[in-house]
């Protein structure tokens, strides 16, 4: 078992490559699918004490829609797609092509949309990180939340809880510049997987 | 009268306790359940957010504010040092929502249930009583635990607010 607390720069560099690769293609993917350029911040690892888990989202009661992936496969755990819920709003109001700063409840086509927008976007992290490590790696169907932050955190840190006290997440922050459309991609691997994607990139842990 | 009125926050896997006129507050609950314990007398609370039923069947146990029964226990013995007595301490509960709607509801996704479930028997087993709780459905919780009379106060995204 890989001890969070042990993993050293270079264990930490390449996971914040990891996020960048993914991260990468799902945000060329995103800037396909509304036909806008989005930017993308440099990763970054957090590995977090649980009290300070949902400050990463704009604090524990910050609105936000999250997709959540269990992946499966060579690789296990969980894969996030978090927009704030400004951002989900103006995202699918790109989409749809009504008024950018049209705000109402959700929809039905709205979750929809933001399901099927979740679901490119992890298929073109994972599918990035599977061609980079070798390994086969699948995620489910997607699961929408719209709540707080903190709310929808507390289901992957429950599973690190199982095995200690800390979570390891590479953390992805993307922004469309004119329309602030501001999200995350959050990958979640589970303990065992980190010395599996290490050792696929010839790294001894 | 309210000018020394603090709020306590409790993180995730964490408890604290207050005496009146303090407010104990712990936000965005999901899975996590918020045990809320209060002597009506001495107006003391106590607050923990637990991730987990079980101390037992983990081995990283070390963070006792993680598990419903440990942390309940150390909460009860907090209070009674700030001069709770056991028999008069009375809880709450809110939280335990399954947050995303998966399919194939498996463990995991049982989590909030089974926190809930975990909950309700360790203070059967201490002998205190549930006198009100709001757990369960699919939504995230804010709760604040007053001193002054023991009300929990529920705040939600799109459920309203209510008080227990």
């Amino acid at each position: 078992m890989v001890d969070i607390d042990k993993l050293n720069h270079l264990h930490l560099d390449i996971l914040k490559e990891i996020g960048n690769i993914g991260a990468g293609n799902a945000t060329t993917a995103l800037s396909k699918l509304i036909n806008k350029k989005v930017d993308m911040k440099v990763p970054k690892v957090n590995i977090l004490e649980f009290k300070n888990l949902a400050d990463i989202l704009g604090g524990p009661e910050n609105p936000v829609v999250g997709v959540l992936f269990d992946v499966s496969g060579e690789i296990e755990g969980m894969m996030m797609f978090v927009l704030e819920q400004r951002s989900a709003h103006t995202l699918v109001n790109i989409l749809m092509e009504r008024d950018i700063h049209h705000i109402s409840e959700f929809s039905e086509m709205d979750i929809s949309a933001l399901n099927e927008i979740g679901n490119i976007l992890a298929s073109s992290y994972l599918s990035s990180l599977s061609a980079l490590t070798r390994l086969m790696i699948v995620p489910s169907i997607p699961h929408l939340a719209f709540d707080m932050a903190g709310a929808i955190l507390s289901v992957p840190a429950i599973e690190f809880g199982k095995v200690g006290d800390r979570v390891l997440l590479i953390e992805t922050e993307f922004a469309e510049g004119i329309d602030r459309v501001v999200g995350y991609f959050i990958l979640i691997p589970d303990i065992k997987s980190f010395k599996k994607i290490l050792s696929s990139l010839g790294v001894s842990v | 009268m309210m000018s020394s009125q603090e709020i306590i926050k409790v993180g995730m896997a964490d408890l604290n306790t207050a005496v009146y006129p303090d407010i104990l507050t712990t936000l965005g609950l999901g899975s996590c359940v918020g045990i809320a314990l209060y002597d009506p007398v001495a107006r003391i609370g106590g607050l923990a957010h637990i991730m987990l039923p079980d101390s037992t069947q983990i081995k990283n146990n070390s963070n006792k504010a993680k598990f419903a029964d440990t942390a309940t226990i150390i909460l009860v013995e907090e209070m009674i040092k700030l001069g709770a007595v056991k028999e008069r301490i009375v809880a709450k509960l809110a939280g335990g929502a399954q947050m995303f709607a998966f399919n194939n509801a498996n463990e995991l996704m049982r989590i909030g249930q089974r926190n809930v479930a975990a909950a309700h028997s360790i203070l059967e087993k201490l002998g205190i009583k549930v006198i009100a709780s709001d757990t369960g459905e699919n939504y995230g919780r804010t709760i604040e635990l007053y001193t002054e009379d023991g009300r929990l106060v529920i705040k939600t995204i799109g459920h309203g607010i209510k008080e227990i």
